[in-house]
């Protein structure tokens, strides 16, 4: 987490945020079927994952999400807001592998009195495969104010 | 020749039809359960002052996060991101996650969320043929629109 505020003049077109990368093991797998209600036995039951014609037990799409919506959190905290985070699940995660969490800005704009700030996000394997392309929306104060 | 088509009229009759209202509760602990998964050190989602010191009703649900459906054991145990016919696949993978934020959403709101059907396809894939659904979930605070969820599900 940052310890200095972002502000929507700090930020510009073709931006990096800084990266998140997570270790996604069993353990935080199962912490995440706990948390998000989805038991769905191909993330955490390998015999089963393999006999749904999968490779391992792989990384829920929905815990990329998550990740790459704390990525956006942890740059735009306290005072910023996600107002959309979208993501296409494009290639599997398996278990035990790091899921590294990128973003570029790519536009930004004022709207309705608000600071918003567009991003292509995306998580790569540890092979540096794109495997969950998306974008966002945050909204970010200004120092004006 | 053409192959039958896997989508049947029954399931393009739901296309655009809201389903039942769902109660979903965002609660204290789980918004610290699914924070604590993700992974985040911000004490803005364990510590219910420092939410209230940056302006949040109580802690904040991460993003990702709307709550959970009330658990109800005398409903069919059927998982709720399953559309509401039988597809005839039986394997399941997620396709995409797209959530829009109205508003913040903190711990101690009760939503209620409904979903609809809004698109249907069928592909053949890789891991054979596919159907690829798409269903928008609305969830709402009182009246308020606070949050929309487009989740792609892919069977197979």
């Amino acid at each position: 987490m940052s310890e200095q505020q972002l502000y929507f003049e700090d930020v510009h077109e073709g931006q990096e945020v800084p990266s998140l990368t997570v270790h996604c093991d069993s353990q935080r797998l199962v912490m995440w079927a706990a948390a998000s209600g989805d038991f769905y036995q191909i993330h955490y039951d390998k015999d089963f994952a393999i006999g749904n014609q999968l490779p391992e037990r792989i990384v829920h799409g929905a815990l990329k999400h998550a990740l790459l919506g704390r990525m956006l959190h942890e740059w735009i905290a306290p005072g910023g807001r996600i107002r959309r985070l979208t993501c296409q699940y494009r290639g599997m995660d398996l278990v035990n592998k790091n899921v590294v969490c990128k973003g570029v800005v790519t536009r930004k704009y004022q709207e309705d009195g608000r600071n918003l700030v567009e991003l292509d996000v995306w998580t790569e394997s540890e092979d540096g495969q794109k495997t969950t392309p998306g974008t966002a929306v945050v909204v970010l104060p200004s120092r004006g104010r | 020749m053409t192959q039958p088509s896997l989508i049947t009229d029954e399931m393009r009759s739901y296309i655009g039809r809201e389903s039942e209202p769902v109660t979903v509760e965002v609660d204290k602990t789980a918004c610290r359960m699914f924070a604590r998964a993700v992974g985040y050190t911000d004490p803005v989602f364990y510590d219910e002052e420092e939410a209230r010191r940056r302006g949040y009703r109580s802690i904040p649900a991460p993003p990702g996060f709307l709550g959970h459906p009330v658990y109800n054991p005398a409903r069919p145990q059927r998982a709720d991101y399953l559309p509401p016919f039988q597809t005839g696949l039986r394997r399941v993978l997620n396709g995409g996650t797209d959530i829009e934020y109205f508003d913040d959403i903190c711990a101690g709101d009760v939503l209620t969320m409904t979903r609809k059907l809004v698109d249907i396809q069928e592909r053949e894939g890789r891991l054979g043929k596919m159907l690829i659904m798409v269903n928008e979930m609305t969830y709402r605070r009182g009246d308020q629109v606070v949050a929309k969820v487009r989740g792609t599900l892919i069977q197979y």
